[in-house]
């Protein structure tokens, strides 16, 4: 009974230390941003305020971050799924573009009531993204292709695929360089919110879907037969093999789990935001900072979620230092220094150590 | 048995450690201990896995740093900060896996990283090839300086590790588990070569848990358990039973006992089976084997004889060339694994870290690696926690896994415990063909005791056992019959009540009465 204890109090030890660890390296990043403010010559305490008040003194503006959030909470996901079945998913970017560009398809040549409309529209993306991130699990576990590779290649072919459908006749809005808007039908705003935030406001019933589709994903992961059997394979793929388990379809099915959950970012931000795809001449950035968004939540769905918010709110507030010309480059290095201290804190971790052992030492003495 | 002339100068004491304590954590791997060994004599350090021995050494090579406690090399009290500090008083380390280039020859790896020069940096080959010919003269230990490692056996890689401790000027020699990869002769040329170095003046730490070994070879023992110095005595005057209840802490049996018993059907039939290794070659070559109802069958054989590879093909790990594979008359030739499981084939793996746990798996979810679809543990779909809770406490009790926590991951227990979830697991499954690779690997005496008594038992239900275990002695207490494999196939069958070890020792070395058919 004492040795049990005693490891409960270890284990929830550990798990606060993660969280402290990640919370000092938010600081530490925040402390980073606030050096580069003061050497570019502004005041850096009124460039945080202007980003505090940017995120929270009016509902408006916490309304778009929670819009900026939603897609960040499903990217981050997908590549904390993959990650959790031992798997690498930088694809989330074109898994995005392929969810966005088969909403913007349904969603514009479909002709449904909406309680029809919306669901077809989000499966549909769902299904498609799926099988382009099943294609990378598939060349993995076929040919040994390592996933990072394919996915990146298909990043590519995602994007310039979309450019391609746009500009088919009958969906490009002539006089644009973007598709036709989707039907109300499929669209998933909230219009009486909308009245309440002003019409520019473009909230939408995304981030209630995302925060289900998490809860799903968790219990997935961690309560189901199809949970163990991924988390076997991620953790030792020979002990997997050993015990039955079959590894290949393992890293199609985690795969195509990863894909479907960015394609719903990208489906859920045409549905609810832009309404539209537009060509690009770059990725938008979505799935690349999922992976940033999956490092500081440390791979668990629910830090996921909170990592999330933490950026939508520093890249939405922090635009808003730009009013005493504090660029907003500055939010990036913020974040990057943020992501740095997160990946490094093995530094901390082992200062700690190296503290407790003088501690130890002075105990012997 | 250890009858030789003692070498020792009980005035030069070549290395004393002084109230050594070295903690991680909480955990206090040696807790004050002493330790002196003076020129000329061989001084075993015996102790479980876990005990402190290898940290203790890993402390006088300058790996760890103690906590407190004092080091003295050649009278000289030393601060050893890295082993580069170790390596200039003298000491030399020869690990458990060797450090070697394989495809460099046995000169190149001897000298390297102190290689001798022409002008320019151009290494002067040939001095090295006299110079590894001069000391591999001087000390007995026969080596070709112009093979490649990657050519020559085992025993003779060890002989190139121990030279390359001396080509550093080493006088005293830590050897870690030497024996283990090693076949019955290799042990005793590598025993003989010992008694030569000390003879020159050397001393020898040898860590092991093997006591035979230690009657053989040392002249003092140190017995180290949970960290502590229990004591030090003379090996001559100690019987080897003295020795491992000082080990254990307990008295400890290394008799099997078992009764007699008729096999009956066959279980497993392999016929003229073919499987190729990861580098394609073929490991095992048309190999032939039966194992019944009721019997422990014994596979003796040197490592990488083969043995991996078909114990692999049996489990659907691996895919087989050609031959047939027959569980209960059924073939499983080429199955999945699940299949071969399904078939009632059970396997407490070679490597329990790699196939056998999912380390960062809690020992809950381990219990249920193959049987997590099943009910109760699942309907399926949704894991059923409480009964994967209840199931895995039950187990625990019974086969003593320690600390008794569900919740623990694999990775934080000990090899014995670790071992003890894998064969709770598998002889729980009540498998018709029960397979066991190195089932007592790395395990101390009484974890050791534990594992064959669960064979034994597994027997006694009239199923079947297929061993397979670089260990003679293992092989010969716990066997009812023993095939010998090499290269790839067996060359020999015997009743283990009839065989002794010279017998088998020839036969693992393809010198068998069988082994001269093809």
């Amino acid at each position: 009974m004492e040795v049990n204890s005693k490891k409960e109090k270890l284990k929830s030890f550990l798990i606060n230390e993660t969280l402290i660890l990640t919370l000092l390296s938010i600081v530490m990043g925040l402390l980073v941003g606030a050096l580069i403010i003061t050497l570019s010559g502004y005041n850096p305490l009124e460039a945080y305020r202007l980003m505090l008040e940017g995120i929270f003194s009016q509902p408006r503006y916490i309304a778009w971050t929670v819009i900026r959030a939603t897609p960040l909470i499903l990217t981050g996901l997908s590549v904390a799924f993959a990650f959790r079945t031992g798997l690498f998913n930088i694809g989330a970017e074109g898994q995005f573009i392929i969810g966005a560009l088969t909403a913007a398809l349904l969603g514009y040549f479909l002709e449904l009531p909406a309680i029809l409309h919306v669901p077809i529209v989000l499966c549909g993306s769902i299904l498609a993204a799926a099988t382009w991130g099943g294609i990378v699990g598939f060349l993995k576990s076929k040919f040994g292709i390592h996933e990072v590779i394919a996915s990146i290649m298909l990043n590519w072919i995602a994007l310039y695929f979309m450019n391609y459908i746009i500009n088919q006749p009958g969906f490009k809005r002539p006089g644009t360089e973007a598709s036709f808007d989707i039907h109300e039908s499929a669209r998933i705003s909230i219009p009486w919110m909308r009245e309440v935030l002003g019409p520019a406001t473009k909230v939408n019933w995304g981030i209630v879907i995302a925060l289900v589709i998490t809860a799903v994903i968790y219990y997935l992961l961690f309560k189901t037969t199809i949970g163990y059997e991924l988390r076997a394979v991620g953790y030792n793929k020979d002990a997997a093999e050993y015990g039955g388990i079959n590894v290949n379809r393992s890293i199609m099915l985690s795969m195509a789990i990863a894909g479907a959950l960015a394609g719903a970012a990208g489906a859920m931000h045409v549905m609810g935001v832009s309404f539209r795809v537009s060509v690009l001449a770059a990725m938008e950035g979505y799935g690349f900072n999922g992976i940033a968004v999956a490092l500081i939540g440390n791979n668990n769905p629910f830090g996921v979620i909170l990592s999330a918010f933490l950026f939508g709110g520093l890249t939405y507030g922090g635009s808003k230092m730009q009013t005493i010309g504090v660029p907003t480059e500055v939010i990036n290095i913020v974040i990057g220094s943020i992501i740095f201290f997160v990946a490094t804190y093995r530094i901390f971790r082992y200062v700690l150590v190296l503290f407790n052992r003088k501690k130890l030492q002075k105990e012997v003495q | 048995m250890n009858t030789r002339q003692r070498n020792i100068d009980f005035d030069t004491p070549m290395i004393e450690m002084k109230d050594i304590v070295k903690k991680f954590g909480d955990f206090v791997a040696n807790d004050h201990i002493n330790l002196k060994v003076h020129k000329g004599e061989i001084h075993a350090l015996l102790g479980e896995n876990g005990a402190g021995k290898s940290t203790l050494m890993n402390i006088l090579y300058g790996l760890y740093t103690p906590n407190s406690g004092e080091i003295w090399i050649k009278g000289k009290k030393v601060e050893v900060k890295n082993p580069n500090v170790s390596i200039a008083h003298g000491v030399g380390m020869v690990h458990q896996h060797f450090m070697l280039v394989k495809p460099f020859t046995v000169a190149e790896n001897i000298i390297l990283g102190m290689e001798p020069t022409l002008g320019f940096n151009r290494i002067n080959m040939s001095k090295a090839i006299d110079d590894v010919r001069q000391i591999s003269e001087k000390y007995g230990l026969q080596v070709d300086p112009e093979a490649k490692i990657q050519d020559i056996t085992v025993g003779m890689q060890q002989r190139v590790e121990i030279l390359k401790a001396l080509y550093r000027g080493a006088d005293i020699l830590i050897l870690d588990e030497p024996t283990a990869v090693l076949t019955p002769q290799e042990i005793k040329e590598l025993i003989a070569i010992m008694h030569n170095l000390t003879e020159q003046g050397k001393s020898i730490i040898l860590i092991t848990h093997k006591l035979k070994e230690i009657k053989a070879a040392a002249d003092y023992c140190t017995i180290i358990r949970r960290g502590k110095r229990i004591d030090t005595v003379e090996v001559r005057s100690t019987t080897e039973n003295e020795l491992a209840s000082m080990m254990v802490g307990r008295e400890v049996s290394f008799e099997v006992y078992k009764e007699e018993r008729q096999a009956e059907d066959v279980v497993l039939k392999i016929e003229n089976l073919v499987v190729e290794d990861n580098r394609k070659q073929e490991a095992v070559k048309g190999l032939n084997l039966e194992v019944r109802a009721g019997e422990i069958l014994g596979i003796a054989g040197v490592d990488g004889n083969g043995q991996t590879e078909l114990i692999e093909a049996i489990t659907g790990l691996r895919k087989i060339k050609s031959g047939r594979i027959f569980i209960n008359g059924k073939d499983i030739t080429n199955k999945t694994p699940r299949e071969v499981f399904e078939s009632g084939v059970c396997n407490i793996p070679e490597d329990r870290q790699k196939h056998g746990l999912v380390l960062d798996y809690t020992i809950a979810e381990n219990m249920v690696l193959e049987n997590y679809r099943k009910e109760p543990f699942s309907n399926g779909i949704r894991l059923n926690f409480p009964q994967i809770f209840s199931f895995t406490e039950e187990l625990m009790e019974k086969f003593d896994v320690r600390p008794r926590n569900k919740d623990l991951k694999a990775r934080s227990l000990s090899g014995g415990n670790q071992q003890k979830v894998i064969i709770a697991r598998e002889v729980t499954n009540d498998p018709d063909l029960l397979i066991a690779a190195q089932p007592t690997r790395g395990l101390d005496v009484g974890a050791i005791e534990f594992v064959h008594r669960s064979l034994v038992d597994q027997r006694d239900k009239n199923k079947a056992v297929l061993l397979v275990s670089f260990e003679l002695d293992e092989v010969m207490s716990v066997s009812d019959n023993i095939a010998v494999i090499y290269e790839g196939k067996i060359v020999g069958m015997v009743n283990a009540k009839d065989t002794n070890e010279n017998e088998l020792g020839l036969m693992m070395a393809g010198g068998g009465h069988n082994g001269s058919e093809q």
